[in-house]
């Protein structure tokens, strides 16, 4: 795939159909990619670079690469695309600024995980083979462990393999997956009792360094000044008054992407403390599928989100009082 | 030297002070210091590799004192309780040097009281590096760091079955004089040994050549006025990992915070990265991530070291390696800078 990438890149480059790149380049080891936007043939050459470990999601750089001068090329997995068609129903990206290139996905690995499955210490190198990655370790230890099992979360439960955007596809096209059960932790939560839920909100929130990495690299928070930066909000305090604070800024965070947060999991994939900010978003998405009916974000860029749309079919807010829960709680 | 069984150790310590030790009980990566409670046999105990133990002397927040309005007259209360004695078990190399370099920045005239009366109230042991704790990502030789041994008040070493300690300070020959009922003298032979392995590991460490040559004071305008800033800035996204993860950021801002009845003053970790950092009246000189960027490289490759005696804001722990989200870090910018050298 990477080869057919280049090669793409490398041909609209020089027959001037785009004036850069957007992909990634390679690091120092074999996991430590970096998004990059190449200018020259040259630098594609030199540093492009796509593998399993090309987890993160360019769409939200087009906010701002859409904006300068000349038309980018993105490679776009299927869940990106969707953030990107999300981008593009709420005008964020400029659609005839953007050739959008879609590439075949079968899920991307998880460094922190595969070190854990296979105890790798000091990695040297990773190859992928028919889902079989093979780490290397200094010193000549080898280790093997099917893709399967060291996928990020996000490619755990992929929602799809079928990009809703692009200009070309790069691959074999995939379908939407319908049995994802990507809701089955969800209802795994609301399975629990008030107390219980809580607990474990709480115990996981209470790692929170407050880094912020969850809203920046998320491609639904694109709001040029978040009102938690702002110092005139009254709210932009940096550290938590009390316990508590912490978490309600992830609650408000995610009530705040609600309706166009694609589940495309870069805020718990980038998460230093490894807490599963994707439950709270994937929550809110199963409620808009139960109250609102079957909605998914970045499937297209036309629909009216469920939140900023109206039908005399929709649920009354009364709603609340029927759906058990605690009472003064 | 001495020695002793672990089983032995840490319940001598915990009966005459509070003890903290690292606790794998944690997700998996997220490590953190906590009270002693039981010893668990595992020769390659966690490290902690996300949050550090920089927070026993600078936590993430606290209250630096308080205001109360009655009638008309304002009380300042001072917050700070007298901190009792304690001993933090196992710290790496690398985090045992950043409380040197912290110390340079909270000891130093003025002295930050908050800081100081945490400092010395604590006993740091410090625990040499295995070939099993190394990841790729550690580069604490090039700092001069030795990771087969480590600063710190004692330093230890582990077999699998016993802890080998030297005491490297006064504070450090107290503890150890302190619980000297379970230690035995023993000699040194075990710990070359151990030493041995470290040191061979090391050298197939892929940063082992990383060293910071080139990194001088004259650099200064050169480096700043780098073409390579945009290149490597040109992805971050502006969050505080790097910063929130690093065993060195010490910046921090000061906020108040108002209860309805009075003012609660506190001090927070705040990141270069952020987009209020170094916000004045006039403004904020730093407009773009860019300069941002740039302003937490410089300060710990060339601005902190001009300032320290040439001693540098970094320890090669490799925290920021692992933890941004996009991947980009102080190695690569040292590799990048270097590059223009070279041309």
């Amino acid at each position: 795939m990477q080869e057919s990438m280049k090669q793409k890149a490398l041909a609209l480059l020089a027959d001037g159909t785009v004036d850069r790149v957007l992909g990634w380049k390679k690091g120092d080891f074999v996991y430590d990619v970096t998004p990059a936007v190449f200018e020259s043939t040259e630098e594609v050459e030199r540093d492009f670079t796509f593998s399993v470990f090309c987890g993160s999601n360019l769409s939200k750089y087009l906010v701002k690469e859409s904006r300068k001068e000349g038309k980018i090329l993105v490679f776009f997995k299927p869940c990106d695309a969707y953030s990107f068609a999300q981008l593009l129903k709420e005008h964020r990206v400029i659609r005839e600024k953007v050739y959008a290139v879609g590439i075949e996905c079968y899920g991307k690995a998880d460094i922190d995980k595969l070190r854990d499955k296979t105890g790798a210490t000091v990695i040297h190198s990773v190859g992928e083979a028919n889902g079989t990655l093979t780490v290397r370790c200094f010193g000549g230890k080898e280790h093997t462990v099917p893709l399967y099992d060291v996928l990020l979360e996000k490619c755990e439960s992929c929602k799809s393999k079928k990009h809703p955007v692009y200009d070309e596809l790069l691959g074999d096209e995939g379908e939407v997956v319908d049995d994802c059960n990507r809701f089955d932790s969800v209802a795994k939560l609301e399975a629990m009792t008030p107390d219980e839920r809580y607990e474990f909100w709480r115990g996981e929130l209470s790692r929170c360094i407050r880094c912020n990495a969850c809203r920046n690299v998320c491609p639904a928070c694109t709001c040029e000044k978040c009102i938690f930066d702002n110092d005139a909000s009254g709210v932009a305090q940096k550290a938590a008054a009390d316990s508590f604070e912490e978490n309600m800024f992830h609650i408000i965070r995610a009530f705040h992407v609600v309706g166009r947060c694609t589940d495309c999991g870069e805020c718990s994939r980038v998460c230093p403390q490894q807490i599963p900010l994707h439950l709270l978003n994937r929550k809110f998405i199963k409620d808009i599928n139960e109250l609102y009916g079957e909605y998914q974000a970045g499937a297209d860029p036309d629909t009216r989100p469920p939140l900023v749309n109206y039908n005399t079919g929709d649920v009354e807010p009364s709603i609340v009082y029927e759906r058990g829960g605690k009472e003064n709680g | 030297m001495v020695n002793v069984r672990p089983a032995d150790l840490f319940p001598a310590i915990a009966k005459l002070q509070k003890l903290y030790v690292p606790d794998g009980s944690q997700v998996s990566g997220t490590e953190l210091h906590k009270p002693f409670k039981e010893w668990k046999a595992d020769r390659d105990a966690p490290c902690e590799r996300v949050r550090t133990p920089k927070d026993f002397f600078f936590p993430q927040t606290e209250n630096l004192m308080e205001f109360k309005r009655e009638g008309k007259t304002i009380e300042i209360v001072d917050t700070r309780r007298e901190t009792e004695d304690f001993v933090i078990f196992g710290v790496r190399a690398c985090d045992v040097r950043s409380f040197s370099i912290l110390d340079k920045v909270f000891l130093a005239d003025p002295v930050d009281t908050y800081y100081k009366n945490r400092r010395e109230h604590a006993t740091i042991i410090s625990w040499a590096c295995s070939p099993e704790s190394m990841r790729e990502t550690c580069f604490c030789h090039t700092f001069g760091i030795d990771c087969a041994d480590p600063e710190g008040d004692v330093a230890a070493w582990f077999d699998g079955e016993r802890f080998y300690f030297e005491a490297k300070t006064e504070k450090g020959t107290q503890l150890l004089d302190s619980i000297k009922d379970v230690l035995t003298a023993c000699d040194e032979e075990p710990v070359w040994d151990l030493k041995t392995a470290i040191y061979q590991a090391k050298k197939e460490l892929p940063l082992a050549d990383l060293t910071t040559e080139g990194f001088t004071p004259d650099k200064m305008m050169e480096y700043f006025s780098s073409e390579k800033w945009g290149e490597l800035s040109e992805a971050c996204i502006g969050c505080g990992t790097c910063t929130f993860v690093c065993p060195t950021c010490q910046c921090y801002d000061i906020r108040d915070f108002d209860t309805g009845h009075g003012i609660k003053r506190f001090r927070c970790w705040d990141s270069c990265m952020y987009s209020d950092f170094t916000k004045m009246a006039h403004g904020n000189p730093r407009v773009s991530q860019l300069e941002r960027f740039r302003q937490r490289f410089m300060h710990k490759l060339v601005y902190f070291p001009a300032n320290n005696d040439g001693e540098f804001g970094c320890v090669g722990c490799g925290r920021c390696l692992a933890k941004c989200p996009i991947s980009m870090n102080i190695v690569k910018v040292m590799k990048a800078l270097k590059e223009d050298d070279k041309t």
